[in-house]
């Protein structure tokens, strides 16, 4: 396990960071990688100038680097995904654009029964480095374009799941799995492509798989997230420092791998932990790291391990049928553990 | 007749067939007397179909196939003996003995991948001729499958991906008859697969399967097209399924006379017919051949029966590049 880099490293000089949103840093990623490798090419549906992709994260590549290289593809997941596995057989380094985590679906024989065991059905001969980008989107869209299903990929040995939370992570994460020898499923949120933005570097940099970052430090309590709910578990340890709860907060960054060494050290350290997703509690990623949690430390822990996740209920349109945990909620879930 | 192979690629042709029909009938002694605990799919009627394949592509192109795949392994010059071995789950299985016989690869000689599920390969054969025409070095990619992957979505999507990008692939259909347990006229309603597979704006050509210099011609001419930068074609070889869908077989749901009327046309001993009466080889080379054929299916078993099953230190190797990134095994 690498250790966890909380800054990029970048070759270039401080003065040319930009301050870019997700979907920009994103950009900038597949832009580099682009230059980087002229064995990496992306596929996906709307890809494309003028589109540039339905959420704009593509847009310009096509225009720099042609549409042999930066192609729009039919809607058709099976043959983009399956293309893919294919072209990186052949060696190539294809980034798949999946408009949204509901449509793997569709591609999920060629992404389970193909990219995930291929390596190891050949017995190591046909390793298929592609990266899968995907899109949680949210109720505004309704039950078929909110979901998050990271957990369906945890469960599926041989595909690496990545879910970054910040405009810096989200590039430097990127270009790791781009260039990583697996397959990597790089699952973006709808909610953090425009909202906040860092000062990035345009250059190539890389955020190891595997590490985890301290966003938070905390002594009475570890809350364990990733993704979008990052923001939440932080605004929630906001609340509860108020009260004097003084709440560590843990992104994971990666599910597969998962930097277990840093769940166990923070959990070690507080001897309280509260896992929390967007995705149901039922069945979820915090089913297993709260029992990975349990079986290391069961004789140090000042409570039993929590988790906080969505409702077990499809995503629904309407706003007042909330599902995913809150600050607010992650916040009264926390106290609870603490008291 | 047109155009034929050369005299040593015919002789080459016949020993393909050969070898896959000695080998194909050996592995299913080997399940009866049960000392291969494998699911075996015969591949006996497609000899000619798979000799001719191999014979218009080289080990530089690509060739994706599905778990009905010995005679695609032995044409694209996969060693025997590695494909046996991994049908025994040794170790020096082309896969380790962890893939089984549904999954055989060899990139020395260009088979990419085998697939156990019906029609997924075709969209990665897709990706392979996309490779190729962005490496534009003349390669091209083939994917092999039966009938019965025509009804499934992957390859509907694939074969629009093809037609649109103007790939350079060759969709070789082997057209049995049967998907698995069910004949053609049963589970579509057209079944005039080449008639459909040209509605998507490619080359598309039926053709007798039974027929190796008529397979091979017709073969011949996609490759060169995608070669060429002409696109992609698809050609529907008719043949006919001589043995259960796998394992000993039950053929209870086989009409009679279409099994003894096909088994007429059995691929390697009319080639074998047809090259004598042609004066394209004589008998003493096919003996030869036969001889060599036998030879090469006693070596490949005896050297996959010795060997040794995959060591348990295999378990959690291979799943990703780095064994230390599973965390938890």
């Amino acid at each position: 396990m690498t250790a966890p880099v909380s800054a990029p490293v970048s070759s270039e000089d401080a003065a040319e960071v930009k301050r870019m949103s997700l979907g920009a840093a994103l950009n900038s990623a597949l832009d580099c990688a682009l230059a980087l490798d002229e064995k990496v090419i992306l596929l996906g549906e709307d890809i494309a100038d003028p589109a540039g992709g339905v959420f704009k994260v593509t847009r310009g590549l096509s225009t720099k680097y042609g549409t042999r290289r930066v192609r729009a593809t039919p809607i058709a997941e099976q043959a983009i995904v399956g293309a893919s596995i294919g072209a990186a057989l052949g060696g190539y380094r294809p980034v798949v654009e999946i408009m949204f985590f509901d449509f793997v679906a569709i591609a999920m024989d060629q992404i389970v029964n193909h990219a995930a065991k291929l390596r190891y059905m050949s017995g190591g001969v046909t390793p298929v480095p592609i990266t899968i980008r995907t899109l949680v989107g949210n109720n505004r869209f309704g039950p078929q374009h909110a979901q998050q299903l990271e957990a369906w990929f945890m469960h599926t040995p041989g595909i690496k799941v990545v879910m970054p939370s910040t405009p810096t992570e989200a590039k430097g994460l990127l270009l790791s799995c781009i260039f990583d020898e697996d397959p990597c499923l790089f699952i973006e949120h709808s909610n953090l492509l425009f909202t906040q933005k860092d000062d990035v570097s345009p250059a190539d940099y890389r955020i190891p798989l595997g590490s985890a970052d301290l966003k938070r430090a905390g002594a009475d309590v570890s809350i364990i997230t990733y993704g979008a709910e990052v923001h939440s578990s932080l605004a929630a340890a906001e609340i509860l420092s108020a009260e004097g709860i003084d709440a560590a907060v843990l992104d994971l960054r990666s599910l597969v791998p998962l930097d277990l060494p840093a769940i166990l050290g923070s959990v070690g350290n507080t001897g309280r932990a509260l896992v929390v997703h967007a995705a149901p509690t039922f069945g979820g990623p915090g089913a297993e790291i709260a029992a990975l949690i349990t079986e290391s430390l069961h004789s140090e822990l000042r409570a039993p391990v929590r988790r906080l996740g969505g409702a077990n209920v499809p995503v629904a349109f309407a706003n007042e049928l909330e599902v995913a945990p809150t600050a607010q909620s992650i916040a009264a879930a926390t106290r609870a553990l603490c008291a | 007749m047109g155009k034929i192979p050369e005299r040593a690629a015919l002789a080459h042709m016949y020993a393909v067939m050969q070898t896959t029909t000695a080998c194909d009938e050996r592995f299913r002694e080997e399940v009866r007397a049960g000392q291969l605990q494998a699911a075996f799919y015969p591949v006996r009627g497609l000899e000619g179909v798979c000799a001719a394949l191999g014979a218009v592509i080289g080990p530089r192109d690509y060739l994706v196939s599905t778990y009905r795949n010995l005679g695609d392994a032995i044409a694209k010059g996969v060693p025997l003996g590695a494909v046996v071995a991994e049908a025994a789950g040794r170790v020096t299985g082309v896969s380790k003995g962890k893939g089984g016989p549904m999954h055989l690869q060899d990139l020395a000689a260009g088979l990419m991948a085998t697939t156990g599920i019906v029609g997924s390969g075709i969209p990665i054969a897709a990706g392979l001729a996309l490779a190729a025409q962005l490496d534009d070095d003349g390669r091209v990619a083939a994917a092999t499958f039966g009938d019965g992957a025509t009804a499934i979505g992957a390859y509907h999507e694939a074969m629009n991906l093809a037609a649109l990008w103007q790939l350079p692939m060759v969709f070789v259909c082997q057209n049995n008859g049967w998907a698995e347990h069910t004949p053609l006229g049963e589970y579509v309603a057209n079944p005039d697969l080449a008639g459909r597979a040209a509605a998507y704006g490619m080359t598309a050509i039926a053709v007798d399967g039974f027929d190796p210099i008529a397979t091979w011609q017709v073969l011949d001419e996609a490759v060169t097209r995608a070669r060429s930068g002409g696109g992609p074609t698809f050609v529907e070889c008719r043949t006919y399924r001589l043995l259960g869908h796998v394992g000993l077989g039950d053929y209870s749901y086989m009409p009679e006379h279409e099994l003894e009327a096909a088994m007429e046309r059995d691929p390697a001993p009319n080639f074998r017919r047809w090259l004598i009466s042609q004066e394209l080889a004589t008998e003493t080379e096919l003996e030869q051949i036969d001889h060599e054929a036998a030879a090469a299916v006693d070596a490949a078993f005896e050297f996959a029966m010795s060997s040794p099953p995959p060591g348990p230190e295999e378990l959690h190797r291979d799943v990703f590049l780095d064994e230390s990134m599973l965390v938890v095994q």
